[in-house]
């Protein structure tokens, strides 16, 4: 489904991605770890078309998107969220769930403007949609709420339930329990493990080991832009070569 | 419509509100608009003096040189600006914040400086490449502007442009495109990971603002019964700034409120002589230092609100809830 061959991007001096090869398949879950600093970002951000390789190519579904612009890549089904949460603040709950749903609004500008039937009629439906997402995140009693005012694990989920608004087959999930407390790791561990029954591939960069271990399928572990150790993650959690990125040698 | 117009002007003669007056209320409030329309969507552009100019000089070209009836000038002038503010914003708008302001600056200094030097242009080519022969050309009268424009502008056609412009903004900001104007103001790359296309978004955006500001200058030509170049310059550009910054940006009627405001002001405050332009200035500086949502804006008010009571009954300030 995504497939980087290749995969580097340099600023400047700095070599941030160096010929990076990963492979997502559907319905699965892949784990991304690595020290701080490592390009666990920057190869999200080059995935969802912030960012762009400097060579090597990425592939959606067999074509390439390391070209395209950040919203053709969304439409054709990439979604994500941030490590540090970037909601639209000042707009409610709801609104940014509506936000989301953008790419699949096909109602042009003319026709919102005229009210015409076909206009009201997509608007029912994607409002309902966005319903049902908020339930799913528990975030019905703040739907009318800005995102910047809600608690920091509402931020949490509104940014996911912003994401699969979307309506994407691939999420990417940029470190997604960053600042929460065990229990709620668990909890949002178990949307995670939703998604690939819902048909959805996720790739997920988290640091919190347990998290890794509750929903991923394989690990690729990525230390000064290259993928060090790819497995299981308990193949990975016992690879030396691993535990020397993380800890240093002995 | 003449009853209703009179009711209203029955009410607001006393405290100096002539109809006049109430017109270039009606026409500023259109220009704020079009201004709130680029800053809810996060584009601080200062172009719109520039296209107001555009829409005033090409329909008074076209009422008083080919007999125009307003309706089909209007049309033509906005029109006009459309087209021209579409290959400007293409490359203008890659630029953010001040450096759009100042781009867009530009924009307005070229029309201005257009619309004074195009007589001798066109006398030039003609004597040039037609070997016309010709002393002097006037078009559009230099500095000295298109003069003895017929006051064609009425005050329903203002009350009825707002009221359809109205209309149609309330519809567009419910729509999709009027939600990702507003993600693209927040945050560019975020809305662009959603699936908008902030480029289409902001040249948009940017398109409709022109041809507002255009429809604006055709009125505005129409009132004043003489269109110069100076009627048009960074002056201006920063009063519909002012309109919309006075009034708020929160909801559709501030930039309205904005535009009346700063319109009616100086005739209130007549009795000042002159220090009635003092007044404008005092009253834009008190609201963006403590309404900084402007006018039209209930949070700001209750923020404004909750602290002078507080000063008032001598508590100290409390942290806000929830960190908005």
């Amino acid at each position: 489904m995504l497939v980087l061959e290749n995969v580097s991007r340099h600023f400047g001096g700095l070599q941030a991605l160096s010929g990076v090869n990963l492979r997502v398949e559907p319905q699965r879950v892949v784990g991304l770890i690595g020290p701080n600093g490592a390009g666990k970002t920057t190869l999200i951000n080059n995935i969802s078309g912030l960012d762009h390789p400097s060579s090597g190519h990425i592939l959606f579904d067999g074509q390439p998107i390391h070209r395209r612009a950040p919203h053709r890549i969304a439409r054709a089904g990439v979604a994500r969220t941030y490590q540090n949460i970037r909601l639209f603040g000042e707009a409610t709950t709801f609104e940014n769930v509506l936000i989301g749903q953008h790419g699949q609004g096909r109602a042009s500008m003319l026709e919102a403007i005229a009210f015409w039937p076909s206009f009201r009629r997509e608007e029912r439906t994607l409002r309902e949609r966005a319903r049902e997402l908020l339930a799913q995140f528990d975030l019905m009693d703040v739907a009318d709420v800005p995102a910047a005012n809600l608690p920091y694990g509402a931020q949490r989920r509104l940014e996911m339930a912003r994401a699969l608004a979307t309506n994407p087959r691939l999420v990417l999930l940029d470190e997604p329990t960053a600042g929460m407390n065990p229990s709620e790791t668990r909890a949002l561990g178990e949307q995670i493990l939703r998604l690939p029954q819902m048909g959805l591939a996720v790739l997920v960069i988290e640091h919190d080991m347990s998290l890794i271990h509750q929903v991923c399928d394989e690990v690729y572990v990525l230390n000064f832009g290259q993928i060090i150790a790819h497995g299981t993650p308990a193949e990975v959690r016992d690879d030396p070569v691993v535990i020397e990125a993380y800890l240093g040698k002995e | 419509m003449d009853f209703l117009i009179e009711a209203i002007l029955s009410v607001v003669r006393p405290i100096g509100i002539t109809e006049p007056v109430l017109q270039f209320m009606l026409v500023n409030a259109i220009l704020g608009i079009s201004m709130y329309l680029l800053l809810r969507t996060g584009m601080f552009s200062l172009a719109n003096a520039g296209f107001m100019a555009i829409g005033a000089y090409v329909s008074v070209l076209l009422t008083k040189e080919l007999d125009f009836a307003l309706g089909a000038a209007l049309v033509v002038a906005v029109i006009v600006c459309a087209l021209i503010a579409l290959p400007i914003g293409l490359p203008v708008l890659r630029l953010r914040d001040i450096y759009l302001a100042i781009a867009t600056i530009g924009f307005g200094e070229v029309v201005r400086i257009f619309f004074l030097n195009v007589d001798n242009m066109i006398l030039s080519y003609l004597n040039t490449f037609q070997d016309a022969g010709l002393r002097r050309y006037e078009l559009v009268g230099g500095g000295r502007g298109v003069r003895n424009v017929e006051r064609l502008t009425e005050t329903w056609h203002l009350i009825v442009f707002l009221i359809v412009i109205i209309f149609l903004l309330t519809r567009l900001q419910r729509s999709r495109f009027g939600r990702a104007m507003v993600a693209v103001r927040q945050d560019e790359r975020v809305a662009a990971n959603m699936g908008i296309n902030v480029v289409y978004v902001k040249n948009m955006v940017f398109v409709l603002s022109a041809m507002l500001a255009g429809a604006a200058g055709v009125f505005n030509g129409h009132l004043t019964r003489i269109v110069t170049p100076e009627m048009f310059g960074f002056d201006r550009a920063v009063d519909i700034l002012a309109y919309a910054v006075l009034g708020g940006t929160s909801v559709w009627a501030g930039p309205i409120v904005g535009g009346f405001v700063l319109t009616a002001l100086p005739e209130v405050l007549r009795r000042f002589n002159e220090y009635r332009g003092v007044f404008n200035g005092l009253v834009l500086l008190l609201v963006i230092v403590y309404l900084p949502g402007g006018l039209i804006n209930p949070q700001g008010w209750r923020k404004l609100w909750a602290s002078a009571r507080r000063r008032l009954t001598g508590q100290p300030a409390q942290p806000e809830a929830g960190g908005g």
